[in-house]
Order: C-alpha cells, then sequence, then structure tokens
C-alpha cells in the first residue's frame, strides 16, 4: 500500500466530485419530468399513448446505458441534418450527451417506478374524493400525488444511487469526472488498488449521504405509519 | 445500406453475430460465477458467526455502492499483478496474463454475485421454518434435505430474482469492451469506426442485446413454469 500516493490522489480525485454531482443532479431533474409523462402515458388507458410509452421503457431497460451514450454521442452525429440542426451545439458536446443519454435512462426506469406508485393507490380514495367532488387534475394532485410519492420514495431512492454509478461511464466520452480521473491516475501510476479504494471510498461517501436524505425523507413523509395503514 | 451486414469478408455480419456469441458465453459464466458467489455469502449472511455475517455484508455494500466501471478498472489493472502475487505464494515466479475474457468474468460475475446473494438470501428466509422441521422429522438430512427439499423450494422463489440479475449482469458486459474483449459493443465501435456509419452499427447492437434479453426472457419463463410445476398458490385454496 502506497498512502502517500492514496492522500495525493485523494485531492485530485475530489476535483471530479463537482462534474459528478452537477451531472447527476441536471439529469435526475429532467429525468422526473420524462418519467412522469412516461408513467401516465403508459396508465393513460388510450393504446396510442401506452404502446409508444411501453417500447421506450423496453427499449431503454434493455439494451446497456454505454450503448445508450454511444449512440446518442457518435451515432447522431453521423447525419448533416442534425450537423446542422438547432440541437448542435448541445450533441456536440460530450457534457450535454452525457446528461441527455442519463435523462432518458432515468426517465424509462423511474417511470417504472411511478406507474408502481400510481397504481398502487387504492381505487377507495379516487371514489372518495369523486364523491367530494373534486375535479379530476385536483384528485391528482392532491390525492394520488402524495400518496405516489411515499409509496416510490423507498424504489426512488435506489434508482439515485443507481445514477450516481451510472455517472461514471460519461468519463469513457472523455469527461473527467470521479471515475476519468481515477483512471488517469490508474494509468500514470499503475497503482489500481490504491486509487480504487480512493475513487471507491468516495462514491460510497456520496451514496451513503443520499441514503440518509432519502431516509429522512421517508420519516418526514411517515413511510412507516403509512405503509403499515394501507 | 444493408450490404455493410454481408456476411464473410466482405461485410460485419458474422463479426456481429460472433460479438453477441461473446456477449452470451461472457454473460452466462459471469451469472454461473455470480450464483456461486451468491450462494457462499447468502450462506455467510444467514450464519451465526458475526464474523461472516460482516464480511457479507462489506462485500454486497460496496459493491452496491460503486460503480461497475471501477470494479472492471480495478481487475483490468490489478487482476494479473494479483494472479502473479498468489501464483509467487506458490513457488511460481513466471509472468501471467490474464486474458479480457477471465477478466471481464471475474469483474461482471463479482457484481452479479452481490445482487444474488441478496436474491438467494431472500428466497432461502421466505422458505417456511416447518418445512426445514418437517424434513428432519421424517429423518432426511443432508442432500436429501437440502436437496430434495429445500433447493427445489428456494429455486421456485429466487427464479424470477435471477432473471433480473440476468439482466443486469448482460448489460454490465457492455463495460467490460473498454477492456479489450469483441463483444457486442466492442465490435460495433470497431465497425463503427472502420465503415464511418456508428448510426447502423449501433442500432444493430441495440436489436442484437434486446433480440438477447426476449430469448432469456421466453428461457425464464419456461424455467419458472418448470419449477412451479406442483406448486399451488394460497390464494388458489
Amino acid at each position: 500500500m502506497r498512502f502517500d500516493l492514496m492522500y495525493e490522489s485523494f485531492f485530485k480525485i475530489v476535483e471530479g466530485i463537482p462534474l459528478t454531482l452537477q451531472v447527476v443532479s441536471i439529469s435526475t431533474i429532467l429525468g422526473i419530468f420524462l418519467a412522469v409523462a412516461v408513467a401516465l402515458m403508459r396508465i393513460s388507458g388510450s393504446k396510442f399513448m401506452s404502446l409508444p410509452a411501453y417500447y421506450f421503457v423496453y427499449l431503454i431497460r434493455g439494451t446497456p446505458l454505454l450503448l445508450q451514450l454511444y449512440f446518442v454521442y457518435y451515432g447522431l452525429s453521423q447525419f448533416e441534418f442534425i450537423r446542422e440542426s438547432i440541437l448542435w451545439p448541445l450533441l456536440k458536446e460530450p457534457y450535454w450527451c452525457g446528461i441527455i443519454t442519463l435523462t432518458i435512462s432515468t426517465g424509462a426506469y423511474s417511470s417504472e417506478i411511478i406507474r408502481g406508485g400510481i397504481l398502487s393507490v387504492s381505487k377507495n380514495y379516487i371514489e372518495a374524493s369523486d364523491a367530494l367532488g373534486l375535479s379530476q387534475v385536483k384528485t391528482f394532485m392532491l390525492v394520488t400525488l402524495p400518496i405516489t410519492v411515499r409509496q416510490a420514495l423507498p424504489a426512488y431512492g435506489n434508482e439515485l444511487i443507481l445514477m450516481v454509478k451510472a455517472s461514471s461511464l460519461i468519463s469513457i466520452v472523455t469527461l473527467m469526472e470521479i471515475t476519468g480521473i481515477a483512471r488517469t491516475i490508474i494509468s500514470k501510476t499503475y497503482a489500481p488498488v490504491e486509487i480504487f479504494l480512493v475513487a471507491g471510498s468516495i462514491y460510497l461517501a456520496i451514496n451513503f449521504i443520499i441514503v440518509i436524505f432519502v431516509n429522512l425523507a421517508e420519516r418526514r413523509l411517515g413511510i412507516e405509519k403509512a405503509t403499515q395503514g394501507l | 445500406m444493408f450490404d455493410v451486414f454481408a456476411l464473410g469478408p466482405t461485410g460485419w455480419g458474422d463479426e456481429m453475430l460472433m460479438g453477441a456469441v461473446m456477449t452470451v458465453l461472457v454473460s452466462s459464466s459471469s451469472l454461473l460465477l455470480g450464483i456461486t458467489i451468491g450462494i457462499i455469502f447468502a450462506a455467510c449472511k444467514l450464519s451465526n458467526f458475526f464474523i461472516l455475517r460482516a464480511i457479507a455484508e462489506v462485500y454486497t455494500t460496496i459493491i452496491r455502492g460503486i460503480p461497475e466501471l471501477l470494479v472492471i478498472y480495478l481487475l483490468f489493472f490489478g487482476g494479473s499483478s494479483a494472479v502473479m502475487y498468489l501464483a509467487k505464494i506458490f513457488g511460481y515466479m513466471g509472468y501471467i496474463e490474464l486474458n479480457a475474457f477471465t477478466i471481464g468474468t471475474i469483474a461482471v460475475g463479482a457484481i452479479s454475485g452481490a445482487y444474488s446473494t441478496e436474491v438467494i438470501r431472500g428466497a432461502v428466509n421466505s422458505v417456511p421454518k416447518g418445512q426445514f422441521e418437517v424434513g428432519k422429522t421424517l429423518g432426511l438430512s443432508g442432500y436429501s434435505l437440502y436437496g430434495k427439499v429445500i433447493f427445489p423450494q428456494v429455486a421456485r422463489i429466487a427464479l424470477p430474482g435471477i432473471g433480473n440479475v440476468w439482466q443486469i449482469t448482460l448489460k454490465d458486459t457492455a463495460l467490460i469492451s473498454v477492456t479489450g474483449l469483441v463483444e457486442i459493443m466492442r465490435q460495433s465501435r470497431i465497425a463503427a469506426g472502420s465503415t464511418h456509419e456508428p448510426f447502423i452499427f449501433y442500432t444493430a447492437a441495440i436489436i442484437l442485446y434486446l433480440l438477447i434479453t426476449r430469448l432469456s426472457n421466453i428461457f425464464f419463463d419456461i424455467a419458472e413454469k418448470k419449477y412451479s410445476k406442483g406448486y399451488v398458490s394460497k390464494e388458489a385454496i
């Protein structure tokens, strides 16, 4: 063990944390909107809405994230019309390609979580709010959504951790986040174990903090009580 | 447009199919290794020894909290020297280099092992205690108890979970392409680079992955039916 090297590389790898967090949080936030849209399409009851949503989720969950990233970064740029379109300033940057890919990926995975949450809302609640004269929009905002959030939060916590892990792939398209810096140091110093321990601990720390926050939110929303009551 | 996929030396069709075969091979061997690791660590997690439980807990927490890519880099850059270090203890001084397939299998196997551990632990836990007691009362022990009574029940409960682990494993093997193993991902990169047609080849790769997923879903459905034979759910009674 070369502890001096671990100490030195720690300060270099730490510099990658902001980029990791930035990419993860931007794509998570954008991904939630996509996920809600896809989930609503799937349970809409109309085939024109639910089938495209079903195939979208099937496609994303059935293929590796790395392949999706290559597809967006290398595959799309092949076409003249994309290079001339207004999206090109975004699609030529590995940073935005990473965010787009991660957003699509988390959108597909979380749409299933959200769909499960919405479906778990008991019909009795909907009927009750119908009986109280609430409109469909109000029923969704005031009844379905709060219960869905409660139901989906534990699974969504897992999804957040998967996102932090998935963000390491953007290092393959030259972005220097935690894994990217770690890889560069490994190939320079040839000390894989030491660097792995440093970078791995940083990831574990990030994920540990996420778990704490999710647990806090769960307690705040009274999830134990709610699941007992249902 | 499709002549790039011609079979033989003029196109990439056969190379892509070989890549798919390699993906299936490396995924299956990783899954087998993963299930083996899973059985061992599930036994550790269910044991009465604190140290065994702690080791298993540390293993699953680390693997599930750290990016797969880092694990693969660790084994890619450190795997050969670790094996040589072990070999030195046993008196072998020569140079050993692990090939990309072995490194990939170990790396992805270690990852899927962590997920399998949880699946198998859950399945063992959900076999009612009465089953053990009845088996013992009937005078069964060893293989006849665990092999004939407990295992079929664990297999039935664990199969859907193992199906999920297989999906994760299959997708994780795409990451091994960074170590140079020529599977679907690597092959489509090579083809895309030399033909300047990335869109077509990445689309082909997507189709190949979806096909493998589809076929393995059918396989797992059949297996689930086979292991549910004779099982009547409580609701049905």
